[in-house]
């Protein structure tokens, strides 16, 4: 069997503050195979951002790792000098962020920004990094691109942004796409076409996806596996149908309660995560054992006073006593 | 874009107007032109025959028509003092002024600007923290403090700069330059950096807050993430829409360079307009305040006009304020 393109192993990231030091991700382990889509969810505040952020050696100080390793394609990214890993950062892992209306910089023109990004990344003159990128813009679906390649990002609406934005990732051909809630800015009827886009241009390129988002719909549509993410821990991981069909964890299970369609959030119903009762613990107060103990109506003596194990349990892995004892 | 540019002129205009309407009321209000031009032994008869050849008897709206219509020639008539036409006054005062002005600006906008860039991207090191420290000095010490400070440390103590004066200057045509000759460079040292110091230590510490906001911004992760080397986010994408807030601010103060230089030119004796500007004051002479005040907010409005062009130049979103393109389709 061949490595995995992504592999997170044993992740822990801390935000040291005056007072404590705060643990974001507390020993996350996942795979992401060549082509494949991993949809990661979980309520505000569960880490889902730190993760993509511990990947791309973006991490904001005084936030930093404090175990585990990350490899991309078997080889380990997390502890390279930075130099290297900037040449795996845009090049063989692209990003996109939350908004699109900010994650590109009003003061050069799309075109600029897109053939900048090749130029760096590949030994490719101008002329030709520009042909390329009206070729790009084409594909994410931009229309009349030849002309649309020298507007200014303030010139274009957040949809054509987010294409764009797109675009600019795509351009260095990565192998991986972290993707931060890449529609929760746009309009709602925007949001279906940049998903498709998403999923049809991972598809076409065999590109791997790690999409993260709060909208179970999305993930329904084009994850091929998902993970659900509390308190800086895996819940539970495993193939998207079997996840939103036959939740196993009790958060899980909450979680898919709460699943509205793309169609009834068309509707007006907001998609977010809001049926469990109670809140996410801060992070300066985790419980012992389970993190969701106190908010589970199942919990057992073990769950208060032992962390559950990432376990395998039917054809996912799930950390609760509950299931895997 | 042409209409913002018309605007800008237009606007600029009318400042000058209404600054020249200031000046032109200052003639009416203080003192009796016709007095201090006269003398005390003028007869009634030569005082009206004086006041209709300075054509005080026609219409208030005439009179600041023609007032304009001088001004606008940099005429403002003869020095109530000196007995020389006010033009040619302020003509040999001026190059003083600029020299010193322009370049107390040039350094407070480069260096400004470069440490500014150093000390947000370096903001730990003992580099920058000594700088700010010493930006503190600038900020907080009086203009004229800064300036005798330099005169006892470098005049009377080390000996090594002239303490007053432009030194020997060269004449082009009607402009005279302290640049060409060593004891005219020597002498500029001091009143430039005095003049210059706190522009400096302002730009600067607009420019570290504007760059530290900046680097902030999500299309630096974004330039970050995408794997642009570091120099390349700073320089090119941070710099750049951090000059944008900067430029207003800092043409502002560079137009308020002139108004320091009165203080500057006071202590380091230079013969430029701010001297000639406290003598007129001195002596209630009224033509040459007049003159000083509408250069003043000539250069006020130039630069401001500057500001606003180079606005335009830095951020394209100014240029054209079209509507968005395109839905989501
Ligand atoms: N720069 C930081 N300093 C301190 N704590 C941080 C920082 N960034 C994130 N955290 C903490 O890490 C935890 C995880 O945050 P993260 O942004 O990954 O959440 P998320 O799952 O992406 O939530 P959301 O859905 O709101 O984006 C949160 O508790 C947050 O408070
Ligand atoms: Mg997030």
């Amino acid at each position: 069997m061949t490595a995995p393109l992504l592999s997170v192993r044993n992740l822990r990231v801390e935000f040291p503050n005056r007072r404590a030091r705060l643990v974001a991700i507390d020993d996350v382990s996942f795979e992401i195979g060549r082509g494949e889509i991993l949809g990661l969810v979980g309520e505000s505040g569960a880490g889902k951002s730190v993760t993509g952020a511990a990947i791309m050696g973006l991490l904001e100080p005084p936030g930093h790792m404090t175990g585990g390793e990350i490899r991309l394609d078997g080889t380990r990214i997390d502890t390279m000098p930075i130099d290297q890993l900037r040449r795996i950062r845009g090049k063989r892992i692209g990003m996109v962020f939350q908004d699109p209306l900010t994650s590109l910089n009003p003061v050069y023109r799309i075109g600029a920004q897109i053939t900048e990004t090749m130029r760096v990344h590949a030994n490719i003159s101008e002329a030709d990094a520009r042909a390329r990128a009206i070729a790009l813009l084409a594909e994410v679906g931009i229309p009349a691109p030849e002309n649309r390649i020298d507007a200014y990002p303030h010139e274009l609406s957040g949809g054509m942004r987010q294409r764009v934005v797109l675009a600019l990732v795509l351009c260095t051909e990565p192998e991986l796409i972290i993707a931060d809630e890449p529609t929760t800015a746009l309009d709602v009827s925007v949001q279906a076409q940049i998903i498709a886009l998403i999923k049809a241009l991972a598809r076409n390129r065999g590109t791997s996806v790690m999409l993260i988002t709060h909208d179970m719909g999305v993930i329904a549509e084009v994850a091929d596996r998902v993970a659900v993410m509390y308190a800086g821990r895996i819940a539970e991981i495993g193939p998207v149908r079997d996840v939103l069909k036959a939740p196993q964890h009790p958060y899980a299970r909450g979680l898919m309660g709460a699943i509205p369609s793309l169609a009834k959030k068309a509707a007006g119903h907001d998609g977010r995560l809001t049926l469990i009762p109670g809140n996410m613990p801060r992070l300066s107060a985790i419980p012992e054992g389970c993190a969701f103990n106190p908010r589970c109506g199942e919990a057992i003596d073990r769950c208060r006073a032992e962390r559950p194990s990432l376990l395998p349990a039917a054809t996912s892995h799930v950390a609760c006593w509950r299931v895997t004892s | 874009m042409i209409a913002y540019i018309l605007k800008s002129v237009g606007q600029a205009i009318l400042v000058l107007v209404v600054v020249a309407a200031l000046a032109f009321s200052m003639f009416r209000f203080i003192g009796d032109p016709v007095a201090n031009m006269a003398g005390q032994e003028a007869s009634q008869q030569d005082r009206r025959e004086l006041a209709e050849r300075l054509g005080l008897n026609d219409p208030v709206p005439i009179q600041f028509a023609r007032f304009l219509a001088n001004a606008a020639f940099g005429e403002f008539g003869m020095s109530y003092r000196q007995g020389r036409k006010v033009s040619a006054l302020i003509a040999e005062r001026m190059p003083a002024t600029v020299e010193l002005a322009v370049l107390s600006a040039l350094l407070a906008t480069g260096f400004g600007t470069l440490l500014g860039v150093y000390t947000a991207i370096r903001r730990n090191s003992w580099g920058a923290h000594i700088v700010m420290g010493i930006s503190l000095i600038g900020v907080s010490l009086p203009t004229f403090l800064i300036g005798i400070g330099l005169i006892y440390l470098f005049a009377v103590e080390l000996k090594w700069l002239p303490s007053f004066g432009r030194g020997e200057t060269v004449k082009l045509g009607w402009w005279t330059t302290g640049l060409l000759t060593p004891s005219g460079r020597a002498s500029l040292i001091m009143p430039v950096l005095t003049l210059g110091f706190f522009q400096l230590t302002l730009i600067m510490r607009l420019v570290r807050a504007q760059m530290l906001e900046t680097l902030r911004t999500d299309y630096v992760k974004f330039a970050r993430a995408r794997g642009l080397p570091e120099s390349r986010i700073q320089f090119r994408h941070a710099l750049r829409n951090t000059l944008v807030p900067v430029v207003t601010i800092a043409g502002l103060q560079l137009g308020s360079v002139i108004a320091f230089a009165i203080i500057t030119e006071s202590v380091f004796q230079w013969p430029g307009l701010g001297a000639l500007f406290v003598q007129a004051v001195q002596f209630v002479d009224i033509p040459v305040m007049a003159a000083y005040l509408m250069f003043v907010a000539v250069v006020f409005v130039v630069v401001n006009l500057i500001v606003d062009l180079t606005y335009v130049l830095l951020d394209p979103r100014l240029k054209s304020s079209t509507a968005v393109v395109g839905g989501g389709k």
